[in-house]
């Protein structure tokens, strides 16, 4: 199918929004764009960080899945207890294969789920006695943990319980830091909002602990990784190109970081934000109180990368600026292969993107050097500043689509007939039952890296496995495929 | 009275950034900005007018300060 129109796209999302009833249809209006890449600001065209309209198909998380989940959850040293009934944290656990280096149970904790369990006895009067308790076992049982954070479930707040007291308690007990967060479920429309009390929780708890202590060694060239989780290893892919270049990554937050190394990011030099959505709260505070500036970086494909690269080394000196032609040229190769390898294969095919984050926008320069066209893109969560940086990366006349619903992510689908979508395990079955190829952005499909130039070389053949896959050619019955054939024939005899 | 932070971009333009509403603006005016008077009414890119309180010196940037809205 070619490239749609403006004027068809508008259609489009005309058609699509008229089986809303009146007011439903009016609110998810606002929430479904045409991008216009000479806009400045996103808010002109679409509305984020809105609440779900109740009834329709939504993906979203929620609080406590952002706090526990993305932030918190990947800082391998600590104990994340997930306080309240316990369902919350094992279905959750190890779903986001945050990898690290470490052995679980001793002194990494990251695929573990630790909760308080709740029951009805403990909603009716109280879950602190439970919790101090916890924190007792905990110190017995895994001597070797560097803190403890309490990632509360919806009750803990229904029922007003005291958790900063019992924190304030152990912490002086333990003489480690424990760290109360807020992050019940039902707070704030989606993920977001638990990213953002996480952010608070790490600068009222976390961040100050080693201040006015200089027995750091700092140098000039130390860096912190912000906003990277380590899915399927990424945060190591990006790591090895930062340390080649000559910086020092004192810091990961939080793929296969440590509390320790988040009490030391006050004493970088910059701070290097991937993940702008969930961590640009810290590195704002940061600036301000410790005057560390910061940066966003885009480790997805070789064009990107070179772009991220040079960027970084023009705020250092010249040792780091040739540092970076020379990862640069180091690669330059072997990811030249690549692509010469899958181009060929993956030329012209179109994406469409529906996923969380930072992908949403940084993706797009990694399937543009495949050759491959990002057709619609939306977030789950995104905000305003979000959709700022994406409408100068998407095509002129492309989808956009903020929380989109079940229904209408599937009509998008029907029509713009896009080669392969990649969003999460939710849309995958449907898709591919559709006989779309599809791969999941969030996990990456049970594969990775996809940062770094390593990581590009398996991002283009997780692509070219999907999307040239022969699977799809049997999709359809053979005796269906029978009648299309048998007129084929008519039309050409 | 939202807290606003206020950074400088890299073209050295002052940036309004209110967290809790999603609003990242440039600054395009501001009422008072010598070395012994700063702050009153600010314009934003996108048209809306603030007020900081004025202060007998320019902030170091970045900050967090409390502005009206006007």
């Amino acid at each position: 199918m070619a490239a749609m129109t403006r004027e068809e796209t508008e259609a489009l999302i005309q058609e699509v929004l008229e089986v809303y009833p009146e007011k439903a249809k009016k609110d998810r209006a606002k929430h479904l764009a045409v991008n216009d890449s000479s806009l400045e600001k996103a808010n002109k065209c679409i509305t984020s960080n809105r609440k779900s309209l109740p009834g329709v198909m939504t993906v979203r998380g929620c609080a406590y899945a952002g706090s526990k989940g993305v932030v918190w959850g990947p800082i391998k040293d600590m104990i994340h207890i997930s306080h309240g009934p316990v369902g919350c944290g094992q279905y959750s656990r190890a779903g986001r294969r945050n990898y690290y280096v470490g052995t679980t149970g001793v002194n990494a904790f990251g695929t573990m789920n630790f909760t308080s369990d709740f029951k009805e006895n403990d909603i009716v009067f109280g879950g602190d006695k439970k919790l101090s308790k916890i924190m007792l076992e905990i110190e017995q049982l895994f001597p070797l943990n560097k803190g403890i954070s309490i990632q509360s479930e919806c009750p803990i707040g229904l029922i007003g319980d005291d958790i900063e007291a019992v924190a304030k308690k152990a912490a002086k007990e333990t003489g480690k830091p424990v760290v109360p967060v807020r992050c019940e479920g039902f707070r704030g429309v989606s993920q977001s909002l638990g990213h953002h009390i996480a952010n608070d929780a790490i600068r009222d708890w976390v961040l100050e602990n080693r201040d006015g202590d200089d027995s750091f060694q700092t140098t000039p060239y130390d860096v912190a990784v912000i906003g990277d989780y380590n899915i399927g290893g990424d945060a190591w892919a990006s790591r090895t190109l930062l340390e080649e270049m000559g910086l020092r990554v004192v810091a990961q937050w939080s793929g296969d970081g440590t509390i320790a190394e988040i009490e030391k990011t006050p004493k970088v030099k910059l701070n290097l934000i991937h993940c702008y959505r969930s961590m640009n709260y810290i590195a704002r505070h940061m600036e301000e109180k410790y005057s560390i500036p910061w940066i966003e970086y885009n480790f997805f494909g070789p064009t990107k990368i070179a772009e991220s690269l040079r960027k970084i080394a023009a705020l250092f000196d010249e040792k780091i600026q040739a540092g970076a032609e020379r990862v640069i040229a180091r690669y330059t190769a072997e990811y030249e292969a690549v692509i010469a390898k899958y181009k060929p294969r993956l030329e012209g095919k179109r994406v469409m993107l529906y996923i969380g984050g930072l992908r949403p926008r940084h993706v797009i320069g990694a399937y543009e050097d495949l050759g491959m066209e990002v057709v619609g893109t939306g977030y789950e969560f995104g905000h305003n500043d979000d959709y700022d940086r994406t409408i100068k990366e998407m095509g002129n006349a492309t989808l956009l689509y903020d929380d989109v619903t079940g229904y209408e992510f599937e009509e998008f689908v029907k029509r713009v007939q896009p080669d392969l979508i990649g969003s999460g395990i939710k849309e995958k079955y449907i898709f591919q039952k559709m006989g779309v190829p599809f791969r999941q952005m969030h996990s990456w499909d049970y594969s990775g890296p996809y940062h770094g130039y390593d990581g590009f070389a398996i991002f283009a053949r997780d692509m070219d496995m999907t999307i040239n896959n022969p699977c799809w050619k049997n999709i359809k019955a053979p005796w269906k495929n029978q009648v299309a054939n048998d007129e084929a024939l008519k039309a050409v005899a | 009275m939202p807290s606003v932070m206020l950074r400088k971009r890299e073209d050295g333009k002052l940036i309004f950034y209110v967290a809790k509403k999603d609003l990242e603006e440039t600054i395009e005016s501001i009422e008072f900005d010598s070395p012994d008077k700063w702050g009153g009414e600010v314009v934003l890119g996108d048209g809306s007018k603030y007020a900081f309180e004025i202060l007998d010196a320019p902030p170091k940037i970045p900050l967090t300060l409390q502005a009206k809205r006007l």
